[in-house]
């Protein structure tokens, strides 16, 4: 069982969800990615997204937009993504999904950028653009190397879809609580929050919430019922407003521990 | 009536492939809306009833069919017989109305309430406009904040026909961030929202179905070069953006091996110069927008904003059909900078009385390099895809420049 896998299997243990945190490689730099990342898995969290920024970011809103253009103009490259990955791992054991979209994924290559993400340490793979039609040539080698390849199921995905995600997941379901982009505000996380529960319970693997989970209040809602919930918008725009690496660091630090305070469950 | 409205049977298999390109790259949100649109296109294409409104519309309130016409003095001065598909003389003004018809019935068949658009030049987002206009449903119109400023003409005209048009500021605020932002809200109203894509890109089956509602400027002017010409042309030629009119043109004369088809994309400054919108022509294999394509991207797969002084042509993108046209040779391109076509702009108008869009002045300003390798008795048939009212203060403001 890989690390992914491993940490959802500690929170269900723990009778909890897992909390899932979204970063933005290179967001102000990557050297404050790597203290970032070491800050929120000490404040409690069980798995880090880490964004690989992309020009043309389709389904995410302002704030992870802003965040990928700032990272892009510092020269932040996937190549660069997976150095700091590797320098992260020296500090801490967090589980690491590499989040972003298929172009830079393409240009790199698949099979090259599977065999250096695994010897960075990273644990697997989310791309939002990269539905199961179209994932097969990312998928399969992922999956060879012992590397996680997490698929989406939406609000919009009928039952025949949801099945394939089941069939494709190796770890964990990303479950998109609602039809909207990034930092949109979610208007009924509860339903979305049960929905997921049965559908982990159908397919037998856990899935985690994310869209529109912004505060401790929203982790409280979904950790009863789902195996994880994912927070991004809020955490990037905790590092957006930092005057300094120091002070996002201490701010992200706070954010994560307020929202790891969520997850107990009553 | 032979306008010839009729939809062609599909080509693509179900994923919509065009050898490695096309597919369907987005969100898995939005997977479940391009299924229901697959299906969807798919029981019009069987539908008489759907046709013969189609045909109807394309007819008594498009205008079709348009003409094909001999250019004798731009023909004399360039040597060589040029012929004129005339899609500016659509109504709207641009080939863009064949496509948006189209697809507004179709929107209205899968009970959508709300039409969204991403336009460049603007004539997309006039053409959606008015077909929503028509058919009763409300549009916005996504369109970059610099396109607002130098196709002003027709945010006025979308704004007349009842659109709302939200200026995007993001990214380069062009035509790429307004198809970024046209995403972003499809993906948020998907369930209520029809997003009627303006060429033929975008993920499966946009690129089958833009391509179908378009090849009837390809089988029109078939049919009308025969009867005037008296035979088929050498070479068609056409200014491709993401590649709706050169697709739809294309697709007349695909199965007569003898017809060269020549795509003509933005050269900008020029290729050289890297501030250029010419993908098939200087760009690599990518996937932008939700198909695999040539794109302008950086050597770590990001995607550089392209320079034209054509709105409608000022896309990193290109549809994944010409992809595949180019691969195989079926069709070639070629890039003619911004000078050029602004030469060739002028050249037809002062030769032809007929001012075209700064998009199709890209196709003319080819013509002179084809007529040195065709020679005089050379028929070429040129797709103008529409009329230049929209460009007169871009071109006069850049003419002022030259002096
Ligand atoms: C008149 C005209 N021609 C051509 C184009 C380019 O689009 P396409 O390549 O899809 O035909 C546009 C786009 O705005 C246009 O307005």
């Amino acid at each position: 069982m890989g690390r992914i896998a491993d940490a959802f299997e500690n929170a269900r243990s723990e009778n909890r969800a897992a909390l899932v945190i979204y970063l933005c490689a290179g967001d102000p730099d990557l050297n404050a990615t790597v203290e970032l990342v070491v800050a929120a898995a000490e404040s409690g969290a069980d798995i880090v997204e880490l964004g690989v920024p992309f020009s043309d970011p389709t389904a995410d809103g302002p704030a992870i937009q802003r965040a990928a253009q700032r990272s892009l103009r510092g020269g932040t490259t996937l190549a660069k993504v997976l150095e700091t990955v590797r320098v992260i791992r020296s500090r801490t054991h967090i589980p690491i999904l590499l989040f972003g979209y298929y172009n830079p994924i393409l240009s790199y290559g698949e099979q090259k950028l599977v065999d250096d993400a695994a010897e960075s340490g990273a644990d697997g793979f989310l791309v939002v653009n990269l539905p199961p039609e179209e994932s097969a040539g990312l998928r399969g080698p992922a999956v060879e190397r012992g590397l996680d390849f997490v698929p989406l199921v939406a609000p919009t995905s009928d039952p025949h879809r949801i099945q394939q995600a089941g069939e494709m997941a190796t770890s964990f379901i990303y479950y998109v609580s609602m039809t909207g982009v990034t930092g949109s505000t979610a208007t009924d996380l509860a339903s979305a929050s049960k929905r997921a529960a049965a559908l982990q319970r159908e397919l037998g693997r856990p899935l985690a919430i994310g869209f529109g989970v912004k505060t401790k209040a929203d982790v409280a809602t979904v950790s009863p019922h789902a195996d994880g919930v994912v927070v991004g918008s809020a955490v990037v725009q905790a590092i957006e407003v930092a005057a300094s690496t120091d002070e996002a660091v201490l701010a992200v630090r706070a954010l994560v521990s307020e929202l790891a305070g969520g997850l107990a469950r009553q | 009536m032979r306008y010839l409205a009729r939809l062609m049977q599909p080509l693509e298999s179900v994923s919509g492939r065009y050898g490695p390109y096309g597919g369907r790259y987005v969100a898995e949100t939005l997977m479940p809306a391009l299924d229901e649109l697959s299906r969807a296109y798919e029981e019009c294409q069987g539908d008489p009833a759907f046709q013969a409104e189609l045909d109807s519309l394309l007819h008594h309130y498009a205008g079709r069919e348009t003409p094909t016409c001999l250019a004798s003095r731009l023909s004399a001065e360039v040597g060589m017989r040029i012929w004129l598909k005339r899609e500016d003389l659509c109504h709207t003004g641009a080939h863009k109305v064949n496509n948006t018809i189209g697809q507004i019935l179709l929107a209205k068949r899968m009970h959508k309430t709300r039409i969204i658009a991403e336009t460049g030049a603007g004539q997309h987002g006039v053409a959606t406009a008015t077909a929503c206009a028509l058919m009763g449903l409300p549009c916005e119109v996504f369109m970059g904040a610099e396109d607002v400023r130098r196709q002003a003409p027709n945010v006025q005209r979308m704004e007349l026909l009842g659109a709302k048009v939200h200026s995007v500021t993001s990214g380069s605020a062009t035509l790429k961030d307004a198809m970024n932002e046209a995403l972003r809200d499809w993906v948020t109203n998907v369930r209520t929202t029809h997003y009627c894509v303006g060429s033929v890109a975008g993920p499966h089956p946009y690129p089958m179905i833009v391509r179908d509602f378009q090849a009837v400027i390809g089988r029109e002017s078939r049919v009308q070069m025969l009867e005037q010409a008296g035979k088929l042309p050498d070479a068609v030629v056409a200014c491709v953006g993401g590649g709706s009119n050169a697709m739809g043109i294309f697709a007349g004369f695909i199965d007569d091996a003898a017809v060269r088809l020549i795509g003509v994309e933005a050269a900008g400054d020029g290729v050289a110069t890297g501030k250029h919108a010419a993908p098939l022509c200087a760009g690599g294999v990518g996937v932008l927008h939700g198909a695999k394509s040539y794109v302008l991207q950086t050597a770590d797969g990001q995607i550089v904003e392209a320079h034209s002084i054509s709105a409608g042509l000022d896309y990193p993108g290109v549809g994944p059909e010409h992809a595949w046209l180019k691969d195989t040779g079926r069709a070639t391109y070629t890039a003619v900078t911004d000078d050029a076509a602004l030469d060739g702009f002028q050249q037809l108008c002062r030769t032809e009385g007929i001012i075209p869009a700064l998009e199709t002045s890209h196709a003319f300003a080819y013509l002179p390099t084809l007529a040195k390798e065709l020679g005089p008795d050379a028929d070429v048939l040129v797709c103008l895809s529409g009329r230049g009212d929209k460009d007169l203060e871009t071109v006069i403001e850049q003419l002022a420049e030259r002096g």
